[in-house]
């Protein structure tokens, strides 16, 4: 380690990215907070009001960031979950475990709000249709990944089953993203396109990347937190944690 | 897009009754911001117990490791 080279895989281990995970979590937390903040000024006080869906449609500042995350850390999740069956890295599988939760609430967020925003646009809070349905199994598949790595005593093994069902779920989410084009269904398009001009007024737009971007660092403020108490949970028995309970006391 | 898109308070809302009724959708937009907003604070306090927990269990350890010895 002292050759001069700097050593990349420095971090892969829980006891160095323990102290840096502490240290970026106020700083997402900080920005979470401020671009939330300003993503809601946005939302109710400068967006104006939609003329076809009237207020309603201010649940879209909520509904699509939360089901862009719930989608967004699935990926990552399996990309953690995959290199952690890879190379066999604690640090991996445990960045994998920590998004889980997050994704999941983002999941069930983004049905919660697409049901009450459903309710006044299409006279119903559900449909089985191809863009809710997915979005369900997107939810139960984070469900899933929580209730199998719970379900096996050895964190380790429970690391590489978990690992499986991640990996095999990704195919939904493409299959989410691109439920609006395959079938015909009462969800509406994709909101924002990197091909087409904007659909939606500027201000519009603004707040729904802002409250997007605040939603990102809220989760990687999340995911580090929680990173960190599995690294403290898992790695009890050993040196490292004992001088770090010494000095958090 | 209706005539009032100028931005600022006094153009989308009349009064504070006017924004909480949310042109008669109240029920629909509240009931999705209360329950982010909800969710994310949970997720923060469950985040808070979750680590005074781990750092029981590492002193318990830490006891148990130092009483083997």
């Amino acid at each position: 380690m002292t050759n001069g080279v700097i050593h990349w895989f420095r971090y892969a281990s829980p006891q160095s990215f323990y102290p840096l995970a502490g240290r970026m979590v106020p700083w997402f937390a900080t920005l979470a907070a401020l671009l939330t903040a300003a993503g809601l000024w946005i939302a109710f006080f400068v967006a104006p009001t939609d003329a076809q869906q009237g207020e309603s449609y201010r649940i879209i500042f909520v509904h699509v960031p939360a089901s862009w995350m719930s989608m967004f850390l699935y990926v990552v999740m399996a990309c953690w979950a995959g290199l952690g069956l890879a190379f066999n890295t604690r640090l991996s599988a445990m960045m994998a475990h920590a998004i889980a939760p997050t994704g999941a609430m983002f999941a069930f967020l983004s049905l919660w709000t697409g049901a009450l925003w459903g309710r006044p646009t299409w006279g119903t809070y559900w449909v089985w249709d191809a863009r809710l349905t997915s979005e369900l199994v997107l939810f139960f598949l984070y469900l899933g990944y929580m209730a199998l790595h719970a379900a096996i005593d050895d964190p380790r093994r429970g690391d590489r089953a978990a690992a499986l069902l991640a990996l095999v779920g990704v195919i939904n989410v493409p299959i989410i993203y691109f439920s609006v084009q395959w079938w015909n269904t009462l969800h509406q398009g994709a909101s924002v396109s990197i091909t087409r001009a904007p659909s939606m007024a500027a201000t519009m737009l603004t707040g729904m990347l802002v409250m997007a971007l605040a939603f990102w660092m809220y989760s990687i403020a999340a995911a580090l937190a929680r990173v960190r108490a599995i690294m403290l949970e898992r790695e009890a028995h050993l040196q490292w944690t004992h001088e770090l309970a010494e000095a958090a006391k | 897009m209706d005539a009032r898109t100028g931005g600022g308070c006094e153009v989308n809302w009349a009064s504070a009754s006017d924004f909480f009724a949310m042109g008669g959708y109240a029920f629909y937009v509240w009931g999705s911001f209360v329950v982010t907003a909800a969710c994310m604070a949970g997720e923060v306090l469950f985040l808070r117990a979750r680590r005074s927990e781990a750092l029981r269990i590492v002193r318990a350890e830490k006891v148990r490791h130092e009483t083997a010895a």
